[in-house]
């Protein structure tokens, strides 16, 4: 098997990378990420599979991701800080690269309150940034943290989030250099719809240099409905949808939304592969894996470079 | 201070009924600043047990007092003097009080009167906010006096998390985002590039590593 990071490679190579996202069911059949592979398959160098996303208990994102890794997938490894200690998150990283996982996106996690275990302890033992510099000093150096040696060192490709559109947005570049000083290779952002402000915040970015230091992957979500706009707009934190976008939604009928939903996805997807410090893009269909696919073509990212040599 | 909310007075009398005398213990400290188990309350809720008793026909004698603290041996045996009457004592202290009075007392039931919360401040008239974790390793200077691990939902030590919106929390809007406190506060004094720095992990030793924590002050000692 291939134990070489798909998507390391597609973006070193200079090429405009695809990722896209894969919940892992709320059940115990593997069949059911394995069907999701199957779709994305062809269309993405990489999959990122979440980690008990909106705090709801799922197939772990580190056993789904051996599953897509099996299915001949590159799986970028989602892990939250919200549910592990260091001991288990260094552990699972150790895990994770012996079972051949070569990407990893760093991650604080949504917090327990909102999903189906409001009772539950939230960890946070360490940060996103720290987790991501306790990564990198696991790969590049073989040390965990309190300084002890690996016997041998994990290979990973680190990722963390960035949120070009919550506040305050003055910090938010400070932040994003932190991530990347921290030893993040790639960068995957919030859904982008405000196309404005995205631009400002990656020229913010560039100005300090940070656009030559990480991938830049801009994230995209297909509209389902009006419906799911007005709600990612009113009740996701950090979620910036402008109201043209929402107009367009409502201005064609229910039964024609979703391809609306794919239309300004793939016109997102196209603007975006023009901006030079964007180096790829992250499509998180949530829930509704075959529009990856559909994207991909419309926006002339089809075929991928390494489809078929992986 | 330590805050406290008193239990409701269902869970209380269940956890009574057992006992026919009863002494409602409060103390004039930490308890008493946040209302919950001062002189004041410790009267209102033995008032209301025994109103509860009566209307329920229970033969019950229920009597109260306050010390200055409950979690200070030389306070706690002023109760050497009243306590023989009694089978069991309900104690309106924070944790620690109960737990102190439990020490000298071993052959009497204290059962709890308050849920314990939280190390914290006044901010209003009927409104109380934590603000200390009691980590064991303060980081208030490097945070402009604001602490990240009590007040930030996620105890991010570089904050601010994607969800900080109009300076409120995603977790409750009715939480402030104590990262968009620090930033403003270090902006003030120009020291926001003290945040570019990545902090290390938090060594949480200080606070769990040991198991309960104790403070030995020799010079103290006698």
């Amino acid at each position: 098997m291939n134990h070489e990071s798909q998507l390391k490679k597609v973006l070193s190579q200079g090429e405009f990378a695809v990722t896209a996202e894969c919940g892992p069911p709320k059940g115990a059949d593997p069949d059911v990420i394995l069907k999701k592979g199957e779709l994305l398959k062809g269309s993405v160098d990489g999959v990122n599979v979440t980690d008990n996303q909106t705090a709801i208990v799922r197939m772990s994102s580190l056993a789904a991701c051996s599953l897509l890794k099996t299915a001949g997938l590159d799986p970028v490894l989602q892990m939250v800080v919200r549910d592990r200690n260091r001991i288990s998150l260094q552990s699972d990283i150790l895990g994770a690269s012996a079972l051949g996982i070569r990407n990893v996106l760093c991650l604080s996690g949504d917090h327990q309150i909102f999903g189906n275990q409001p009772q539950a302890v939230g960890v946070f033992d360490l940060d996103s940034i720290q987790f991501v510099q306790v990564v990198k000093g696991m790969r590049d150096d073989g040390v965990i943290t309190g300084g002890d040696s690996l016997d041998h060192k994990p290979d990973m490709f680190i990722g963390a989030a960035a949120n070009p559109f919550a506040d305050p947005l003055n910090f938010r570049i400070v932040r994003l250099a932190k991530k990347i000083k921290a030893g993040a290779d790639f960068i995957q952002t919030q859904c982008i719809y405000n196309l404005d402000r995205f631009e400002s915040w990656l020229s913010m970015a560039a100005d300090r240099g940070l656009t030559e230091k990480a991938y830049i992957l801009g994230g995209v979500t297909p509209l389902k409905s009006a419906g799911m706009a007005r709600y990612m707009k009113n009740r996701v934190a950090g979620m910036d949808i402008p109201d043209d976008v929402i107009k367009r939604m409502e201005g064609v009928p229910k039964e024609k939304q979703r391809e609306e939903g794919i239309n300004i996805c793939v016109e997102t997807v196209s603007r975006l592969k023009e901006l030079p410090d964007v180096k790829g893009v992250h499509i998180m269909a949530i829930e509704w894996e075959e529009a990856v696919g559909e994207i991909v073509k419309q926006a002339g990212l089809h075929p991928r470079p390494l489809q078929d040599k992986g | 201070m330590i805050t406290g909310e008193q239990k409701p007075v269902e869970e209380i009398r269940q956890m009574i009924a057992p006992y026919k005398r009863i002494l409602v213990l409060g103390c004039g400290s930490c308890v008493a600043e946040c209302s919950a188990g001062g002189e004041k309350e410790t009267a209102m809720l033995a008032s209301a047990l025994r109103m509860a008793a009566r209307m329920n026909n229970e033969d019950v004698t229920i009597e109260e007092m306050t010390l200055d603290r409950q979690c200070v041996m030389q306070f706690v045996i002023q109760l050497d003097k009243v306590i023989d009457p009694y089978d069991a004592v309900l104690s309106l202290g924070c944790g620690a009080g109960v737990q102190a009075v439990a020490e000298m007392y071993p052959e009497v039931p204290i059962i709890p009167g308050l849920n314990t919360e939280f190390l914290g401040e006044t901010k209003a008239q009927g409104e109380w906010a934590e603000t200390c974790l009691g980590c064991g390793d303060c980081m208030l200077y490097h945070f402009g006096g604001i602490c990240p691990l009590a007040r930030c939902s996620k105890q991010i030590l570089n904050g601010p998390c994607g969800g900080s919106v109009d300076g409120r929390c995603e977790v409750n809007p009715d939480i402030p985002c104590a990262w968009q406190l620090i930033i403003d506060r270090l902006d003030k004094f120009g020291g926001l590039d003290r945040l570019e720095d990545i902090y290390p992990p938090k060594d949480w030793s200080k606070k769990q590593g040991g198991g309960p924590r104790k403070i030995i002050r020799e010079d103290q000692q006698k």
